[in-house]
């Protein structure tokens, strides 16, 4: 297979055993962004001198006889929300088009310290708003496995990117499935942490409560290679875990047996194509052959996961996007007639549709007289919703869904109606209120297209999540698969 | 029923100028949203507590000690106008 179709450790392999460099990964990777980034779009900026610059350092290292950590020399690319000293970080907003953060996200940090080649800024839905990265302030990504396809979102060019052989890994961030979904929609490996499990110091806030940081990859070995690198408390977030991080690579078990996993009949019921209904139940079949005991269960509060979180997260992103007012940083509107017309021009300008949308939703819902019947009580379901997750893992190490409905819509299909657009989050919000891990691995096809298995653990059970995930990848080739483009 | 004149006093509050034709879309959508979200009046939340955050952490302090700042010229670099050390705006008063 080609350079930039292997995995983060097959590369690894070649790199201790110095069959190839990190400087002849970096050009495999570029020679394949300019043959295809045409089509797919997956960046809104390249940082290709710096990624050469960056190889050839680790190379010497290579060469002076140093060990090196397992993901030295992995291009990896970075969802353009999370802050990268000198490099623009956009979040696919007219109002950052030119933000040059002056210091680095604490993800960007501990990647660089485990010798990662950073590639590029992904393209993204405007402020991570999005469930296809239609919503982009700049330009549409498209789906490697069928170009008319939107590659889900909102961390959409970060998916692409892995699928089609744009970087070998990504980072995006996940607030109702933003991770999840378009891993399914692009057949890679995408994995929400607990919350709290990976700092978010540096990653552009929408909704503080519910934003995570993780990886995609191609396979579930480079996830916990990618978790490895990530995890861990940092004092430059207030709500970052104080916990220790375990070796997740000591988790890749092909071993399921006796371990009791839950299918919530709620998210295989109205709604879910059947076609991915029939792929999730071929691999329930799998699983429960391997040993697992698999048991239909229930989250009754699933219906109410969506009206739930479209409260919450449009409250929070309402407040943290006050900080756009053309003062500090970013798009300034001219012409104004004074400071209050100025801080009104410019989000008038600067924001998108959807963002917009989303701000005057949250603002509503703050607003006196109206918080306690939308805000407050969405926080009561909240916590509906988390208890029926702690009584499902009372019983259960893991649960197993869908991680989308349906395989990657069309193009514009969900642009005109925002409910629709929303229902494609069903089977991936309820985790995000939660504050629970979720995976999604590919499952099989549908036409031609990827679908997705969601794992869902418990608190900090990333481990368990890994070990079923790498388990069904032993015993599938759905992985392995490339888009021909 | 959300009217184009609630749209118009939230778009206030949250900084927006918008164009009619924008105020009559989201009047219609935040309805549609807003009438969907009904759907959580079905559950008696009486008794149950609010969830803003699922992580058992209170108030997490640190020392009281003098950290590593961001340069002064590093952080007005973004600033659309400055003067001096200062970001600059339109006259307030």
């Amino acid at each position: 297979m080609e350079l930039y179709y292997l995995t983060a450790h097959e590369l690894h392999d070649l790199l201790v055993k110095k069959e190839i460099s990190a400087e002849e990964i970096c050009r495999a990777v570029f020679d394949r962004i300019d043959a295809v980034e045409d089509k797919i779009k997956a960046y809104v900026t390249l940082t290709r001198d710096r990624a050469f610059a960056r190889a050839r350092e680790i190379d010497r290292k290579i060469a002076a006889g140093e060990e090196v950590p397992p993901l030295a020399g992995i291009p990896v690319a970075i969802k353009d929300n999370m802050c990268t000293r000198g490099v623009r970080t956009t979040c696919s907003s007219k109002i950052l088009y030119n933000f040059v953060p002056p210091y680095n996200a604490t993800v960007v940090e501990k990647l660089e310290a485990a010798g990662t080649v950073m590639v590029g800024k992904t393209n993204m839905d405007e402020f991570a708003m999005g469930s296809s990265t239609e919503n982009s302030g700049f330009f549409v990504t498209a789906n490697p496995w069928d170009l008319e396809r939107v590659p889900g979102g909102s961390s959409g060019g970060s998916a692409a990117a892995v699928a089609a052989g744009e970087a070998i890994t990504a980072l995006g961030s996940d607030t109702g499935g933003s991770i999840r979904q378009p891993a399914a929609f692009c057949g890679v490996v995408g994995l929400k942490p607990t919350y709290g499990a990976v700092s978010r110091y540096g990653l552009v806030a929408f909704a503080s409560s519910l934003d995570q940081i993780g990886p995609f990859t191609r396979d579930v070995t480079d996830c916990a290679l990618m978790l490895n690198a990530i995890c861990g408390h940092d004092p430059l977030d207030s709500t970052s875990a104080p916990r220790d991080i375990p070796d997740f690579t000591s988790c890749l078990r092909d071993d399921v047996k006796g371990l009791k996993i839950g299918v919530p009949r709620e998210y295989m019921g109205e709604g879910i194509d059947p076609a991915v209904k029939e792929i999730i139940g071929q691999a329930i079949e799998l699983l429960a052959s391997l040993g697992a005991e698999i048991e239909e269960t229930t989250l009754p509060h699933s219906r109410y996961a969506l009206p739930t979180y479209y409260l919450i997260a449009p409250a929070e992103a309402s407040s943290n996007l006050a900080r756009y007012d053309g003062v500090r940083y970013g798009y300034r509107a001219e012409d104004a007639r004074d400071v209050v017309d100025m801080f009104m021009k410019t989000r008038s300008q600067g924001f998108g549709p959807e963002v917009k949308r989303r701000i005057m939703l949250g603002t509503y819902a703050l607003s006196a007289g109206y918080y306690d019947a939308y805000y407050l009580k969405a926080l009561k379901v909240r916590t509906l919703i988390k208890q029926d997750f702690d009584r499902a893992f009372e019983k259960f190490d893991v649960l197993l869904a869908p991680t989308a409905p349906s395989p990657a819509f069309k193009r514009g299909e969900k642009t005109g109606d925002p409910l629709q657009m929303y229902m494609s989050d069903i089977c991936t919000l309820a985790v995000n209120l939660a504050g629970i891990p979720g995976i999604s691995i590919p499952a099989g096809f549908v036409d031609g297209l990827p679908v997705g298995l969601q794992l869902i653990g418990r608190p900090f059970g990333e481990g368990t999540l890994l070990r079923v995930a790498y388990t069904f990848e032993q015993h599938t080739d759905y992985h392995r698969r490339r888009p021909s483009l | 029923m959300i009217t184009i004149k609630d749209v118009e006093h939230v778009a206030l509050l949250a900084r927006l100028e918008l164009s009619d034709e924008e105020k009559q879309m989201y009047t219609k959508q935040l309805n549609a949203i807003l009438e969907y979200a009904q759907m959580l009046n079905e559950l008696n939340t009486d008794d149950i507590p609010p969830t803003a955050h699922v992580l058992p952490l209170k108030n997490v302090w640190r020392e009281d000690e003098v950290g590593e700042h961001l340069p002064p010229e590093e952080v007005l670099a973004n600033a659309p106008e400055r003067e001096g050390q200062f970001f600059k705006v339109p006259r307030i008063v």
